[in-house]
């Protein structure tokens, strides 16, 4: 049982959180925004008549929700710089550094979970909603947008916070590329001091704490709004 | 911007010397199905061992049960692989934490992966299992109660049949994810799946041939499960229950 020595934490608590943290949160926000947003948009594609519309969707969905985020993220890392020198027309790889890859990587990825919660609130409405809809002669995108969204937000604000814990736990996964996110700072310094040991516990036990946490609040909010509905 | 597509690079020799690419997918395949099998065979002893404490409603077991998957649930799953892998060895007494480091590859990798992977699937299935049995009606417990059953009989015989057989569907994506989530151990070294396609990205630069022949294993396992699990949903399907929907024609 080897004795466990935790001095080098405090010194270094500026650099894991003031550092470390900010690129997780970072990657986080930028990919739940950006995911709901596509996700949105996908999930208005898969649930319509048109098949031209609603197959590319249904199979974006698919594709990225049958491979593991881990593979995503440093295939693309590899993988945008030569798209975007195709859609760009340059004659080279274009760089774009290891974050902006993340950001991209994430949000593309995340939005394929986020577009499947949004279709599952969309569908939670009754369907008299949209036989009222088109009997005030609303179009398809007039109907989604001024009286099933405001409806579905409700049924998704929950289970759409809940997917971006997950997603905040999986940024984690940056690491791989070797950007300097929570666990890779902490890895830095665990390597640096000869203690790995220690630090990533002290990671484990972060991490459980803030998830813990912000679990328990969205569970509260999501027993509020079930009384309510 | 000109991508140099070239498929004939599968049939290389990779850097191990003696397996070409595609070999090496062959055996990243292996890796992966093997461990998820496993993992998933794991899980679900342990996940209806689990559902089964939390069925008791005895305070103190429920409180480690839920400890349990609260631990699983609330860290990412590459610390926990870390925490198996590099922070084991040194927690426990030290003999035992130089026999773990002593163990030779693949196995150094792949055992820890396995524990790794089993534990955390066994708190997602429990969890999936749990709501199962929560949603059977009060009588059946009684009954089991009534006929002179035990509690472990209750679950065994009464309460568990039913539940495992309503949350096929919930357990067929917990399998799914269950081989995405393998795709980690390739941060500690296991060859799998992921860790192949990487290795042929960095030596031949051909990043889209790498990707696809990867994302096409990963569909196919998936597929696999999908079908196996309806054909099982089928087989088991609690009659006048489950099936009810394809009865109506629905």
């Amino acid at each position: 049982m080897a004795n466990l020595d935790f001095s080098s934490i405090p010194p270094a608590l500026g650099y894991l959180f003031g550092q470390g943290m900010v690129v997780t949160l970072m990657i986080t926000l930028v990919a739940a925004s950006g995911g709901i947003l596509l996700g949105l948009i996908l999930a208005a594609m898969r649930l319509s008549h048109r098949r031209w519309i609603s197959v590319p969707a249904v199979l974006y969905i698919n594709f990225f929700r049958s491979l593991p985020l881990i593979l995503i993220i440093f295939t693309f890392y590899f993988l945008i710089p030569y798209v975007l020198g195709w859609v760009l027309q340059s004659p080279f790889p274009v760089k774009v550094g290891a974050l902006n890859a993340a950001f991209i990587s994430f949000t593309l990825f995340e939005a394929a979970y986020f577009a499947e919660i949004i279709r599952s609130g969309i569908q939670a409405v009754p369907k008299g909603q949209i036989f009222a809809s088109q009997a005030i002669g609303l179009t398809h995108w007039q109907m989604l947008r001024y009286v099933i969204y405001p409806q579905a937000l409700r049924n998704m604000i929950p289970p759409l916070l809940m997917r971006s814990l997950i997603l905040f736990q999986d940024t984690s996964l940056v690491y791989v590329v070797s950007l300097t996110d929570f666990l890779g700072a902490a890895s830095n310094i665990g390597q640096r001091d000869g203690t790995l040991t220690e630090l990533y516990l002290f990671v484990a036990a972060s991490y459980f704490v803030i998830c813990f946490v912000i679990s328990k609040l969205v569970n509260r909010l999501d027993q509020r709004m079930k009384t309510v509905r | 911007m000109n991508y140099n597509w070239d498929w004939s690079v599968i049939y290389s020799m990779s850097p191990d010397g003696v397996h070409n690419y595609l070999q090496q997918f062959a055996i990243g395949m292996g890796w992966t199905v093997a461990l998820t099998f496993c993992a998933i065979l794991t899980a679900l002893v342990l996940g209806s061992l689990l559902a089964f404490l939390r069925m008791l409603k005895i305070p103190v077991v429920n409180y480690v049960a839920v400890t349990y998957v609260e631990y699983m649930r609330n860290i990412p799953l590459i610390v926990h692989m870390f925490l198996w892998f590099f922070v084991l060895p040194e927690l426990v007494p030290v003999d035992l934490g130089m026999a773990i480091k002593k163990m030779p590859q693949p196995w150094a990798s792949v055992v820890p992966a396995f524990f790794c992977l089993s534990t955390y699937a066994a708190a997602r299935i429990s969890e999936v299992l749990r709501a199962g049995v929560e949603s059977l009606p009060r009588g059946q417990f009684q009954a089991g109660a009534a006929i002179g059953l035990n509690e472990f009989q209750t679950f065994r015989y009464v309460v568990f049949p039913q539940a495992i057989r309503i949350v096929v569907p919930a357990l067929t994506s917990e399998m799914v994810s269950a081989v995405k989530y393998s795709a980690i151990a390739y941060t500690i070294g296991v060859s799998e799946i992921t860790a192949q396609s990487k290795s042929m990205q960095e030596y031949t630069f051909h990043v889209f041939e790498a990707f696809a022949i990867a994302a096409v294993l990963y569909i196919t396992i998936n597929w696999a499960i999908i079908f196996a699990m309806r054909h099982v949903e089928k087989v088991i399907a609690l009659p006048g229950m489950v099936s009810s929907k394809q009865e109506l024609g629905a």
